[in-house]
């Protein structure tokens, strides 16, 4: 189908955005990669009165260090840019390990990060990889400004905590930890497409070895990334032995509930996410010793 | 009520300029305003890549650009790869030699996406051809005859500096 | 009788450069000026009574030029004819009416209620959103259980029941033999098949000559001389008076391109009743929703067997859903598919078809063999389990040998002959296949990886398959006056490579150059009678008309070149675009010379003698006395990751034979792209429909198709066993890549998880379900 019609603005600056969703606010939307919100349009599934086009806005499209050796990506930034960035790849390589799953090259090269945030498919892998990772995300608009961790900023499937007259305009990375080894792992009928289940996960060991952090979350199970808490707990302070591992999977599993769909059954969804679970914190061991600080 | 917009952007190397209206696609723009028909419409979704054209070097989903987005940059379509149809580039050529075509509708795209990541990495594997064919659906030719190609047009190329 | 040895050479298509520079002519690129856009208002329910359609909001949208409703078009309201009858004797198909737009009411969800007319597609959408259609919706039934059940809504009411036919076929006294035999075994198994999801989909462009009271209609067909009829019945025409046009680049038909559309006839009425031309151009959704498809069939299969293995009986019922329209290709076929390479002689065979509220069916690539040969492989590994014998050594003790051709089945195929296969050599192709994959040591290393928790399945897969089929298809060839070759055939490709293969035989036949022949398809304007690409047909049967009618050619040249050489026509040769005496290169005249005389010498100056015919052409017709049997063999080795369901496939191997070959690179194509297709169907799409005929997987995203990513790396070998149906000894290969894979994946999926005891019984399979046979059985 062909797009309906719609006002369309092309702001150059952040402020000039902020004023356009001032001005519009529920009529319209936000134009980044446009590879969520285009697909909408071309079915007439989304008609917004108004598109606020902001790949002008450079001031979005920045990657900078952040304070103690943080990270700082600006929403626009492409996922082409996540995967090949030196920068992020050093101080962030969960990233890099979720950009295979995401779409393919061709999507990639227009897709944003702040985009597949904002669209919040429950079944991708940028949101859960940010709140794996903690992130803070800024949220501004015209009325000032606010950050949200990742984790409170998923509401549920395709919603966030964006107000209508919000903009998403960057993403506050911590510091990578000193023997943090991190995997992402998904399993879906195509790479590429949307997961039928994945797992974003971290170690952190302390210098005896023993797990001193652990982050689980588990994506495409339910209509947001879900935290396995209890199966991080269950890692903290002991030895990151296979039976230990393989309890944290259970607990994954015992986490979530998902439900049926055409795909795939609540119960494969649900011992999926144990068994991805399992398999992201053995290869992140793997890699987490060598991460020195 | 129909809002336009001038743009201005080079395609295959030559400057056109146009009025648009805010929803045209890129895709569109370029079949209906330009007659450039070598890139096709398959989903409209951005799934498969038949719509493929490069933007100022890299490959896009034309179906999910405006084509307003697309001012002020550069645009490669199909029909700029070779001068005609006597000269082929290698790629194309391969393309022949190896039965990489049947029906031709996805093949525009296709070639646009392998002429990009060729660009970045002269002398891929098989599994990177796999991979920046991933994007792109053909229901015609189990795609083997293309990967063969590639491979035989990586054979014979220089490695990257 | 290949003189140039065009024939059998991998000659590289001529269709290539143009595709890819970028100047193919699908239907949408063709430039018709003045063109307005069209967009179908399709209903939302499927199954539904149409109360009102308010378009006066939508008309006063500046830039739309019409909006049409079944009242409208009243003058084109036929009932549409009944589609083929059964071929089966004493069987009937039950036909159920339907007209160009709904007139008693609608039948799926996507059914065209209305048509919007606009100076452009989009503004023709915003229109079809203002078009208000007030439906009175009705019960659905969305599977042929669910139509087949006691008081099941009807589909159509006439009928007093859903059934559209019931047929059955029997060979032998199955009866007898279950009673007496040592073994008998009895399973279910489901199969979903899916779309053709060509990358182009439908598109129609007409355009009406008011002078001549005539259409010209561009449609990206497989089937133009079929639509020109349907046409010229719907609007009264003569057929000389509709010209349809399949332009030489069809984007893929793979089957749904055959059928008749309503769109079809509905751009041709608007065309003519805005006096300017109109398009069409289905979008993906659109052919998701109402381009013809192949669904789902649920088999209830038995056989018997002795205690060493020999096939007694088989014994298969099934259901089969048409959709609200359709013909009884598929599961006709299926069911003459089943039997396959096998030596079976007692049979029988039954299915019922059900009308249901779902998008009308027709054969996708594979049409109802996919299905067919799935139950019979399904069953002979399981006959090798029950008697613990190894499937493949099971299946040679029942193939049929090679010198057993012609081999009557007993059974009635879909052409209305007797199913006998024509020629084959069953064993070997088996054979080959098993010893390419190294068989004996993928079993050893199944063993290995077992001992180590790897969970490693082999699959094999052999069947039999139905091309060429008739009733005809013809050529005219003539030599035109530039000297060249024009082959004029009825069949229009879609990526086939007609183009090349037609040319390849008509060079050899007529002895020109291939570079001086010149392929014209897919126009009824043309050549007067075709029947169209579909079916694994045209080159068994466009193949051996060309080559008649191209000797022919060959003859009036030679007759027109022997007056001019003043030579006998015995002693000449046609060497390099010239006629010439054989042993003197220097007593020559150039095939245009010989086509300005023989082709009415008197507008070229000179005069025609007495005695010569005029007109270099030649025409033939080619009607098969039955089908021909092409056959494969594929050995699938996969992986299977027990804790995630996810399969990784080792090796494919494909074994085919389609007769003797025109083009093997081109054979190789369409092997590979059946593979793919096939591939696609054992572990990727899926049709998914809700108990209200609402389509759930509508999308890309939902409907996943392998891209060269999934795809493994094809091994194929080929065997030749020629056709002794045709000259040329062809068969075909358009759909033989798509048979075994489902049988071959899901054989090697349950030979992986035999520790396990798992049961593949339902297609397609993807992880989560993989995942969860583990965790039931």
């Amino acid at each position: 189908m062909k797009p309906p019609r719609f006002s369309y603005h092309d702001p150059a600056t952040v402020e000039e955005a902020l004023g356009l969703l001032a001005a519009h606010g529920d009529a319209a939307r936000v134009l980044a990669g446009g590879q969520s919100l285009m697909p909408m349009l071309n079915f007439r599934l989304a008609r917004p009165g108004h598109v606020i086009d902001v790949n002008r806005v450079a001031a979005l499209a920045t990657v900078s260090p952040g304070p103690d050796r943080g990270l700082r990506i600006g929403a626009l930034v492409r996922q082409r840019t996540l995967e090949r960035s030196p920068l992020i790849r050093e101080r962030c390589p969960m990233i890099g390990q979720a950009m295979p799953f995401v779409g393919h090259p061709q999507i990639r090269t227009r897709g944003t990060l702040g985009g597949s945030l904002a669209h919040a498919d429950p079944a991708a892998e940028l949101p859960a990889v940010m709140v794996a990772l903690g992130a803070r995300l800024t949220l501004r608009s015209a009325r000032g400004q606010r950050t949200v961790a990742a984790e409170d900023f998923f509401v549920t499937a395709l919603t966030t905590a964006l107000a209508p007259d919000e903009l998403l305009t960057e993403v506050a990375l911590p510091p990578w930890p000193a023997r943090t080894g991190s995997s992402v792992q998904e399993v879906a009928i195509r790479l590429g497409d949307f997961a039928l289940g994945g797992v974003a996960a971290a170690l952190t060991l302390d210098a005896q070895g023993r797990v001193a952090g652990a982050r689980v979350v588990c994506f495409g199970v339910g209509p947001r990334p879900l935290r396995a808490a209890d199966a991080e707990r269950s890692l903290l302070g002991g030895a990151p032995s296979a039976a230990a591992l393989a309890e944290a999977g259970r607990l994954a599993s015992a986490a979530v509930d998902p439900s049926d769909d055409i795909h795939a059954s609540g119960a494969y969804r649900r011992r999926l996410a144990g068994v991805l679970t399992t398999r992201a914190l053995a290869a992140s061991l793997a890699t987490a010793a060598a991460r020195a600080a | 009520m129909t809002e336009t917009r001038a743009i201005s952007l080079v395609v295959n190397g030559q400057p056109r300029g146009a009025t648009v209206e805010m929803r045209t696609t890129l895709v569109d723009f370029l079949r209906e305003e330009l007659r450039l028909t070598g890139t096709h419409v398959g989903c409209e979704q951005g799934v498969c890549g038949a719509c493929t054209v490069l933007v100022d070097g890299e490959p896009v989903r034309g179906c999910l650009l405006l084509a307003v987005q697309a001012d002020g940059t550069r645009v490669e379509t199909v029909e700029g790869l070779a001068p005609d149809l006597e000269h082929l580039t290698p790629l194309q050529a391969e393309f022949v030699r190896h039965h990489g075509v049947q029906c031709g509708f996805c093949t525009g795209g296709i070639l646009m996406s392998l002429t990009a990541s060729l660009r970045d990495n002269p002398r891929p594997t098989e599994a990177e051809i796999r991979n920046t064919l991933a994007g792109h659906l053909c229901r015609c030719t189990g795609y083997q005859g293309m990967v063969d190609a590639v491979l035989a047009l990586a054979a014979g190329a220089e490695p990257a500096p | 009788m290949t003189k140039g040895g065009y024939i059998g050479a991998p000659i590289p298509r001529r269709e290539d450069a143009r595709l890819l520079t970028g100047r193919g002519t699908f239907v949408d690129d063709l430039e018709v000026p003045g063109v307005a856009h069209a967009a179908m208002v399709r209903s939302p329910h499927a199954h539904a009574r149409v109360r009102r359609i308010d378009t006066e909001a939508a008309r006063a949208l500046p830039g739309v030029l019409a909006i049409v409703t079944a009242e409208d078009i009243a003058d084109i309201q036929k009932p549409w004819p009944a589609r083929m009858p059964s071929p089966v004797p004493g069987t009937s198909v039950r036909h159920g009416v339907r007209h160009t737009l709904p007139v008693v009411k609608v039948r799926h969800a996507g059914e065209v209620v209305a048509v919007v007319v606009a100076e452009s597609r989009a503004l023709a959408e915003d229109a079809r959103d203002l078009v208000e259609v007030k439906y009175e919706v009705l019960p659905a039934v969305a599977t042929a259980a669910a139509a087949l059940a006691p008081g099941a809504s009807l589909v159509y009411e006439e009928l007093g029941d859903n059934i559209a036919a019931h047929i059955i076929q029997r060979v032998g006294h199955p009866e007898r033999a279950f009673a007496s035999a040592d073994h008998t075994l009895r399973e279910t198994f489901r199969v979903m098949r899916g779309g053709s999801h060509s990358m182009e989909g439908r598109a129609v462009v007409a355009r009406y000559d008011e002078a001549l009271d005539s259409f010209t209609v561009w449609d990206a067909t497989q089937a133009p001389h079929a639509i020109r009829a349907m046409l010229a019945y719907l609007f009264d025409l003569p057929e000389h008076r509709v010209r349809v046009i399949a332009p030489p680049d069809v984007g893929g038909g793979l089957g749904p391109k055959t059928s008749f559309y309503p769109e079809e006839a509905l751009v041709c009425w608007l065309a003519r009743h805005l006096r300017r031309p109109v398009k069409w151009i289905e979008d993906r959704l659109e052919h998701f929703m109402s381009a013809a498809q192949e669904r789902e069939q649920i088999h209830t299969v038995e056989i018997a067997f002795t205690k060493d293995g020999a096939l007694l009986a088989l014994r298969d019922v099934f259901t089969h859903d048409v959709g609200m329209y359709g013909a009884l290709i598929a599961p006709v076929i299926t069911a003459c598919t089943v039997p396959g390479p096998y030596r079976v002689t007692n049979i029988h065979s039954e299915f019922r078809a059900a009308y249901t509220n779902l998008p009308p069916t027709a054969a996708v690539r594979g049409a109802g063999r996919p299905q067919g040969v799935l139950v019979m492989e399904r069953m002979m590994d399981r006959m090798a389990e029950t008697l613990g014998l190894d499937p493949a050594e099971v299946r040679f003790r029942n193939l049929i040998p090679a010198d057993a051709f012609p081999y009557p089945v007993g059974m009635v195929f879909r052409d209305g002959a007797p199913l006998t296969y024509d020629s084959g050599d069953y064993p070997e192709l088996l054979r080959r296949a098993l010893e390419i994959a190294d068989y004996p040591r993928a079993r050893r290393e199944q063993a290995e990886l077992r001992a180590q928790g790897r969970h490693r399945g082999i699959g094999v897969a052999i069947c039999v398959e139905g091309v060429g089929l008739g009733p005809f298809e013809g050529a005219i060839l003539r030599l035109d006056s530039r000297g060249r070759v024009v082959v004029t055939s009825g069949a229009p490709p879609q990526g086939q490579g007609y183009q090349t293969a037609f040319a390849q035989i008509a060079a050899d036949m007529v002895g020109v150059r291939l570079d001086d022949v010149d392929v014209v398809t897919g126009d009824t304007g043309a050549i007067p009678y075709g029947i169209g690409s579909f079916a694994s047909r045209v080159t068994a049967n466009a193949g051996p008309a060309i080559a008649q009618a191209g000797g022919d050619l060959r003859q009036k040249i030679l007759a027109v070149a022997a007056h001019l050489l003043e030579a006998a026509a015995a002693d000449l040769e046609i060497v390099e675009g010239a006629v010439r005496v054989r042993g003197l290169p220097d007593r020559g005249v150039p095939l245009a010379q010989v086509a300005r005389l023989g082709n009415g010498g008197v507008a070229f100056g000179m005069v025609m003698p007495g005695g010569l015919k005029v007109g270099l052409e030649a025409s033939a017709y080619f009607a098969p006395s039955q089908a021909g049997y092409s056959a494969s063999a594929h050995v699938c080795i996969l992986d299977v990751d027990s804790d995630t369901g996810e399969v990784a496939i080792v090796r494919y191997v494909v074994g085919h034979d389609c007769g003797n070959v025109i083009n093997p690179l081109i054979v190789e194509g369409q092997i590979l792209g059946g593979v793919a297709h096939g591939l696609s169907n054992a572990l990727y799409e899926e049709a998914f429909y809700d108990s209200e005929g609402q389509n759930l997987a509508s999308t890309f995203l939902d409907y996943p198709l392998p891209s060269a990513r999934e795809m493994p790396r094809i091994e194929m070998f080929h065997l030749t066993t020629p056709s002794p149906i045709n000259p040329l000894g062809v068969k075909g290969a358009g759909e033989a890549g798509t048979l075994p894979v489902p049988a071959a994946v899901a054989g090697a999926v349950e030979d992986a998880l035999r520790p396990f005891g798992v049961r593949v019984n339902r297609m397609p399979l993807n992880p989560a379900r993989i995942s969860d046979l583990i965790h039931r059985a």
